[in-house]
């Protein structure tokens, strides 16, 4: 079922859902302030040539009945102007104050909705797709990029749409008071439009180069800092120095660079600005001193010309920065099209307490290079399989699809919980029905108590403390600065192999699942505490249909059935008398490690000889 | 740290001790900076000329109806103009080469005295903080000093320039307009507080939100497991809920205060109409000057703005330059004494015509210790004999601090009491390098440099030749590690050496520690599971490297253990037990525990192992 890819217009188009209001009255309000704005210069024009006498206040008729319209006309037109002035600013600082909160709002939102979505996305996203994809490179895509394009809808393409209104309003403005003047300013804004988008996409390239620059250099600094022991230990101090001087020097060098480029262009832009005021001044005062505009219009006209100038060379740097925008899109909209874990249609929500039955099941991460070969087997509802095999025997693998972390390919076999193959089982039924406790346990940076709970938020502190008990942990988060209020992770303690192991296990009891499976959950828990967790676990359980990996023969014998798994084909399978009747890998095993010549140097080795 | 950090950010006033310090750094730029300061007071004197021109304008060409000597005008008007670009051109260049270079030089202030500082201080302080120190916070103050000062020199002098020219055209409305400037600064004094406040709390928020990126990407097979992503969709959404609020409050005191500062200039210009109007009607005023008196009403307010911005800033970078201060006058918490360094050099120029040959004899006498960063004493009266070429190998889980004792012996830490001799004398009469240069040390998780296989196996011997890189390669079996690769000694390993695995890291680390043919040798154990046959290779390479030498052995592996002369078993920062491998299982207690958990795993894997060779 393939899935419809998002196109950058459609990424932009889902994420304002939501949010396209508080854009459209920014664009509007924005309008509003540039129009306002425009009246200004509009105003100084009537107010100077009021001064001059020549021109009546076309506001005269509405004013005659007024206290205002009895003033002497000079200084009442004063009055007026200055009172319009104040006027229009408040008006304009209303609409610049809803334009900027508008904006805000419609940014915020649109930012948090692609947030929550790429977060919600990539939970989604198969066990295989993390497997494959760097962690800093993903929350690089959600964090950096999201920004370059927040920056983009809620900036740039504003800022654009700002300055082409501003652009046009004035120009229309200029041109209804003088068509030549007007051309002579128009002619210069093409020429400095272009020079600064040029200018933007050459320095681009630079910027970049410096960048990386950047890049080795801190990265020359942080393989120091971290190899401070290899350097201290072969006294190579000169010889990192050195390193760490040529790239220092490089980094400097290039900025520089970057730095007389950027003093041309700011040079030669000045200038060509200057060069347009100069004309239109000019230009201007042979029009004022012929009589064809008004003083008024004179400085009106400077006026505007001043405020279009500035929109215009930075319209320049924003144009040329929007094509990194589609960049990021696209690294955002990577995501985004990977396909998320999905159900079946129509998949189904068996009773889980049943026979779990693996038949020919063949399976590798890469389908070149098998793991698994052919395996087939029954563990009966209610019963507890022990597992022992090397690294690399496919046990964890074994785990991996029962819990469907990996999905069976179509002719991979077949995996069925109580005759349901669990491919068309819901997979969050599946998987909550399926207590998993992994080799290299990971807790989330919240409470203890909040990981324990973690899939009963709402347990209360003594459900929590009698999962905690049953996993032979509660004493050690007892003597916590904050018992189960303790935070876990970089913020609060931390916790030894021993006690994330035990912690894993009192979270995964409190799933209170049919299934339960511990991959070598025990391994850095001394074989007493390990004895102790699996007679609690027993006395807990004993419904349950339980899987066991591990090393440690001690904590597998009493499983109902064991299986020794060696390249991906099940080597031995059977009871514990039964596989030591058979006398292979597992005998073996046994031996060494209950009868063996350390073994029994272990066992002598006890209280007895304490003495000496 | 953090205790001082936040002491830092508290401070709200510029102190001049901070930035007193700074001066040393920039005394070899002060001609460069002098320059750079001239070409911005050029500038600003320009821009406040410019209304003048339009003034002059009205005032000689239109009102008088002439255009004579207009053509003198516009060439005098380009004139200046070209000035001003040119004195952005060199203003741009000068303060550029000021940043850079000022910044190489804090840079390489930083990383010299990194090279010289102990471990305990490294002990305390993360790569990414140090990282920053020399990075970020020297970025910082160079722009400041090369960009922002010379900018608020630049407003300064517009401001008061701008004033004293209205002053000159008319002293009255000069002074109307002086009457909004305090109240613009009383806003913005108001304003940046609290916007600044609100960026605090943005950034936090931000790497919160970063922090919940990376939980959510590396939980996720657990989350999975548990079934629990909806929920912690919930929690992300919750978060990114409060920096929405947080950002649209931040964005409100923005939308408050900027347009109120350009209402202000329009009040200024309303004012300066409605009087300066009058003024103009009655003939007390040219029109021009009218105009030039709206320009300057409009523009003045902007620069002040800019230095209200630009001192928020310098009290900000002063909690960096504190930072580094702070790094650049820490002590090593061990140097070498002024006795040494006479005879044995420093770490940049060593004497190595003086140095004495090391045999590896090795003693800890009644030796207590303490970390510098406090706590309970880990070792009380500590006393033992390591002989030359004597195997100790020290056991214990993982965080139970068996690197203690490798690194009072390394001297990359100094005991608090007692004494510890090297060849029978005190290693304190040594200089540090004249140890380290004799110290072979291949760590757990290997540190290789980014570049090529060749390079990193070197680095242990600078001068060695192609041949003896690759000999030593040979000696510990590192060549099937270049073998495997592309171009064999030529490939590049990545940054931190991530393109190899744990194992074959060890291997070139084991190489890099043979061409240094140190006399002691340290070695931590990989924990991390290495494949059989890269495992088979690092024990024989092990068994070679510790043929006559010193070596101490944070040891994993059974075999290792076993082989040890003398064992040290650790349990929470101290040596609980000691003895040979005989000795210590027969007391039992930890060591048995310890001990069986390790033979379980491996038994299981040897038998599960044959069997395939068999095979």
């Amino acid at each position: 079922m393939p899935r419809e890819q998002i196109t950058r217009a459609g990424l932009i188009g889902r994420f304002l859902r939501g949010s396209a209001h508080h854009f459209v009255s920014a664009i509007v309000f924005s309008l509003a302030g540039t129009a306002l704005g425009a009246l200004l210069p509009q105003i100084v024009k009537m107010a100077v040539d009021s001064i001059l006498g020549g021109q009546p206040s076309f506001l005269d008729p509405l004013l005659a009945g007024s206290i205002l319209g009895q003033a002497p006309g000079t200084r009442r037109d004063l009055l007026l102007a200055a009172g319009l002035i104040l006027l229009i600013s408040a008006l304009a600082w209303l609409s610049q104050y809803l334009y900027r909160v508008s904006i805000a709002r419609g940014s915020e939102r649109f930012t948090k909705s692609m947030r929550d979505t790429l977060y919600s996305h990539i939970q989604k996203l198969p066990y295989a797709w993390h497997m494959t994809h760097q962690t800093g490179e993903i929350i690089q895509r959600c964090t950096s990029d999201v920004e370059v394009v927040r920056s983009f809808v809620s900036s740039q393409l504003l800022e654009v749409f700002r300055t082409s209104s501003l652009l046009g309003i004035s120009l229309w403005v200029m041109f209804s008071m003088n068509i030549s003047i007007s051309l002579i300013a128009t002619a210069f804004l093409p020429l400095i439009l272009l020079y600064s988008a040029i200018f933007y996409r050459q320095i681009a390239r630079r910027f970049l180069a410096a960048d990386e620059a950047e890049g080795e250099l801190s990265s020359v600094v942080q393989e120091n800092l971290t190899g401070v022991r290899v350097v201290r230990a072969f006294g190579r101090e000169q010889f990192e120095l050195d390193r760490f001087d040529e790239k220092n020097t490089g980094f400097a060098k290039l900025w520089i660079k970057l730095g007389y480029l950027q003093s041309y262009y700011w040079g030669i832009g000045d200038m060509i600005t200057s060069l347009q005021i100069i004309a239109v001044i000019v230009a201007g005062t042979v029009q004022a001193t012929s009589g064809a505009i008004t003083l008024g219009e004179f400085l009106a006209f400077c006026s505007y010309n001043l405020t279009l100038i500035w929109p215009v060379r930075s319209l320049g740097r924003i144009l040329s920065e929007m094509s990194k925008a589609g960049v990021s899109m696209d690294r955002v909209r990577y995501i985004l099209n990977c396909t998320p874990e999905s159900d079946r249609p129509g998949a189904q929500r068996p009773p889980m307490d049943r026979d779990i039955s693996f038949s020919h099941v063949t399976f590798g991460y890469d389908r070149q290079k098998p793991l698994l070969h052919d395996i087939s087997f029954t563990i009966p509802a209610g019963t507890t399989l022990g597992i022992l095999g090397d690294t690399g025997s496919g046990k964890s693998t074994l785990i991996h699809l029962l819990d469907r972390l990996y999905d069976l390919p179509p002719d991979g076999g077949h995996i069925t919980i109580g005759g349901a193959d669990i491919a068309d089982i819901e997979l969050a039924w599946l998987r909550r029905n399926i207590g998993m406790v992994l080799q290299e346990p990971f807790l989330f940076s919240r409470t203890v108590h909040q990981n324990i709970a973690a899939t009963h938020p709402d347990a209360s502190p003594e459900e929590v403390r009698r999962a905690a008990s049953t996993a032979c942990v509660h004493s050690a988060i007892d003597r916590f600065p904050d018992g189960y209020d303790t935070l876990v992770g970089e913020r609060g303690v931390t916790l030894s192999g021993g006690q994330k192991q035990r912690v894993a296990i009192a979270r995964m009891l409190m799933q209170n699942a049919p299934i339960m499976v511990l991959d070598d959950s025990l391994s850095a828990v001394d074989a007493e505490t390990d004895a102790k967790i699996r007679a609690a676990l027993d006395a807990h359980m004993h419904q349950s249909t339980v899987i066991l990996i591990s090393h440690r023969v001690t904590t597998l014998l009493h499983a109902d059935c064991i299986m020794v798994l060696d390249g991906g084909r099940i080597a031995e399978m059977g009871t514990h008398q039964l596989l030591l009747q058979k006398g292979g890998i597992y005998r073996s095993i046994y031996d060494l490690q209950l009868r063996g010549e350390d073994a029994a140097s272990l066992k002598e080795g006890g209280v007895g000889r304490e003495a000496d | 740290m953090k205790q001082t950090e936040r002491q830092a950010r508290a401070k709200r006033s510029i102190d001049g001790s901070v930035w007193k310090s700074l001066l040393p750094f920039l005394r070899p730029y002060k001609k460069i900076l002098a320059a750079v300061v001239g070409l911005n007071l050029l500038v600003a004197a320009i821009d406040i000329s410019y209304p003048l021109f339009q003034r002059y304008a009205i005032d000689h060409f239109i009102q008088t109806g002439t255009l004579q000597g207009l053509g003198v005008f516009a060439l005098c008007y380009l004139a200046v103009c070209t000035l001003q670009a040119l004195s952005v051109v060199f203003f741009t260049r000068g303060s550029m080469v000021a940043e850079m270079q000022l910044g190489k030089d804090l840079k390489r202030a930083c990383f010299v005295q990194l090279q010289k500082l102990s471990f305990s201080y490294y002990n305390q302080k993360p790569v990414g903080y140090l990282l920053a120190r020399v990075m970020s916070d020297t970025n910082r103050i160079a722009g400041l000093v090369a960009w922002s000062l010379v900018d608020i020199l630049w407003a300064l002098t517009y401001v008061l320039g701008t004033f004293c020219a209205m002053l000159a055209l008319n002293a009255r409305l000069a002074l109307l307009i002086a009457l909004i400037v305090p109240a613009i600064s009383l806003l913005t004094v108001y304003f940046q507080k609290r916007i600044l406040r609100q960026n605090r709390k943005m950034r936090q928020l931000n790497s919160t939100i970063m922090g919940a990126y990376n939980e959510g990407i590396t939980g996720a097979k657990t989350s999975k497991t548990l079934v629990i992503e909806q929920q912690n969709e919930q929690q992300f959404s919750h978060l990114t809920g409060q920096m929405q609020r947080a950002s649209v409050k931040a964005a409100r005191l923005g939308a408050v205060y900027i347009p109120t500062v350009v209402f202000l200039g329009s009040l200024a210009t309303a004012i300066v109409l409605a009087s300066g109007g009058n003024m103009v009607a009655e003939g007390a005023l040219l029109l021009g000057t009218l105009s030039a008196f709206i320009s300057y009403a409009v523009s003045i307010f902007e620069p002040i703005q800019q230095i209200a911005r630009i001192l928020s800033d310098v009290i900000s970078v002063q909690a960096n330059i504190e930072r580094v201060n702070s790094l650049l006058s820490q002590q090593p918490a061990i140097t070498d004494s002024p006795a040494v360094t006479a005879r044995y050099g420093d770490v940049f120029s060593p004497l190595k015509q003086n140095w004495e040959p090391l045999v590896g004899d090795i003693e800890f006498r009644d030796v207590s210790f303490k970390y510098p960063d406090g706590g309970d004493y880990v070792l009380r009266h500590f006393d033992l004999h390591i002989p030359a070429g004597t195997t100790v190998a020290i056991v214990g889980e993982t965080g139970a601090g068996k690197s203690t004792l490798v690194n009072l012996a390394c001297h990359f830490f100094e005991p608090t009491e007692g004494q510890i001799l090297i060849d029978g004398r005190d290693y304190r009469e040594r200089s540090q390098l004249w140890l380290h240069q004799n110290i072979g040390y291949v760590l757990q998780s290997p540190h290789l440099f980014s570049g090529t296989v060749m390079e990193n196996i070197r680095y242990g011997r600078l001068d060695a030749t192609d041949r003896e890189v690759i000999a030593a390669a040979e000696s510990v079996h590192a060549d099937a590690v270049a073998a495997r690769l592309k171009d064999g000694y030529q490939s590049d390993v990545g940054e931190g050496g991530d393109l190899l695995s744990t194992g074959e890291k060890q291997l070139i680390s084991f190489a890099r520690a043979v061409l240094s043919d140190p006399r002691i040798f340290v070695l931590d154990e990989a924990t991390s599971s290495i494949d059989t046959r890269t495992e088979q290779l690092i024990q024989n390479a092990t068994e070679k490297l510790l043929q006559g030498r010193t070596s101490f052995l944070i040891a994993h592996r059974l075999s290792t253990i076993r082989k040890a002369d003398v064992i040290l078993v650790v349990k929470d920062g101290r040596v609980v037990q000691r003895g040979t491998h005989q000795q210590l299982l027969q007391k039992g207690g930890y060591y048995r525990d310890l001990y069986t958990r390790q033979f379980e795993e491996e038994s299981a894997l040897q038998v599960l192992r044959q069997g395939r060779v068999e095979k």
